[in-house]
């Protein structure tokens, strides 16, 4: 991927093509852990697109304006973790002051965030790509839209297959598992309908 | 509590990933060779070693009410030292692992055994759990590694050198994305089947 990539393919890139969840297997622990039902989907996908989004304008800034200046890239990692953590805890304050009621529908999922990979991965990539600002925003953005489809779609599945009678040792998990190796196969198919 | 069921422990029923089901991103991202299973197993071993050792040395000088980012900039340090060490001597494989080699430091492995087990066991114990649960993680890393290499590209080669092969049409779909979701769900579901019949036998 080069720097000069177009805005619209990065989006392409982020929902589809790259999607996080089931092509680049970021941020899985949600993706089993959080889609029993749709509505905790909704809530975490909405909490994942917000942060991520400001994870990736925030990075951005202390990495090319803070780190590089210093010649302090190789404390890269550390910085992004504590930015993140510190990220969502300052979303948490501002979300339960000013928008109570937003609050109490995301309020668990944020804390979960800090250690969600694929936040993380967002500004990993967005390093290693050499993405400008505007190209970083609009890969958070678009990572974050990936995201919430997905954790959509599995949750909307699992839901409708809750009743269905499988065998006693596929329950659960390896039931997940398999629904997401049917929707990952869908998305394997991006790659060539969407030419780059 | 003796040393060795300590290690066995984090092999068989602590695995991190069939027993506590813990760090699948990089289980399932970086399995699509025999060769990355064990460069991401290696990379996570040291880390999840030195952390632990470290946790534990200083419990008791650790305030509880902020363990936790205490623990993620332990964990942060020694992955960074992983990334450079690995950048420098091995780039061909830090290529290939990319961008999960600076995300073990969100491996919910290492957070989890620091908080669980060395931050309450003396370093010693740590040890031996940190070594329990990289042998686990490599076993299950490998095992996966070598299904999906050997179905999707017909043969097994370690560090170049061809161990194995098989006559059959190289599968690629078990190497790209619905593989290896393919490949655990049929593992966790033979190993569920197990224990369950384990328990209907002890009970």
């Amino acid at each position: 991927m080069v720097a000069d990539a177009s805005l619209f393919q990065i989006f392409m890139d982020g929902v589809f093509i790259k999607n996080f969840l089931i092509i680049q297997f970021l941020g899985l622990c949600s993706f089993v852990g959080v889609t029993k039902d749709t509505k905790s989907a909704a809530g975490m996908s909405g909490a994942v697109i917000f942060v991520m989004t400001l994870a990736a304008t925030v990075s951005f800034l202390i990495y090319n304006f803070v780190l590089v200046p210093l010649k302090l890239e190789f404390l890269d990692l550390i910085s992004f973790i504590v930015v993140i953590a510190a990220l969502v805890q300052l979303v948490e304050f501002v979300v339960r002051k000013n928008v109570p009621s937003l609050y109490r529908s995301l309020g668990i999922y944020l804390p979960l965030i800090t250690t969600n990979c694929a936040v993380l991965g967002v500004v990993l990539l967005n390093v290693l790509n050499e993405y400008s600002f505007i190209q970083s925003v609009v890969f958070g953005a678009s990572a974050g839209l990936g995201y919430a489809l997905v954790m959509l779609m599995m949750s909307g599945i699992r839901e409708r297959t809750t009743l269905v009678n499988v065998p006693s040792s596929m329950r659960g998990l390896p039931h997940a598992f398999l629904i997401a190796t049917m929707l990952s196969m869908a998305f394997v198919n991006y790659f060539g309908v969407i030419p780059l | 509590m003796d040393p060795l069921s300590e290690f066995i422990r984090g092999i068989t029923k602590d695995n991190p990933i069939f027993g506590l089901v813990l760090g699948l991103c990089p289980t399932l991202a970086v399995t699509t060779s025999i060769d990355n299973a064990i460069g991401m197993s290696a990379g996570t071993a040291f880390v999840l070693i030195c952390s632990n050792l470290m946790v534990s040395g200083l419990r008791k000088q650790i305030p509880a009410a902020v363990r936790l980012p205490i623990f993620i900039l332990i964990i942060a340090t020694f992955v960074s030292i992983v990334k450079m060490v690995m950048e420098a001597y091995f780039p061909s494989m830090f290529a290939a692992l990319g961008v999960f080699i600076p995300l073990i430091v969100v491996n919910c492995i290492i957070i989890g055994r620091a908080e669980a087990y060395a931050n309450k066991n003396n370093m010693f114990y740590s040890l031996i759990d940190a070594l329990g649960s990289s042998a686990g993680f490599l076993l299950v890393l490998v095992l996966i590694g070598g299904i999906r290499e050997l179905l999707g590209t017909g043969g097994i080669a370690i560090f170049g050198t061809q161990l194995l092969s098989i006559p059959i049409n190289p599968i690629t779909f078990m190497i790209l994305s619905p593989g290896a979701f393919l490949t655990i769900g049929i593992l966790m579901a033979i190993v569920n089947h197990i224990r369950a019949k384990k328990l209907a036998r002890g009970g």
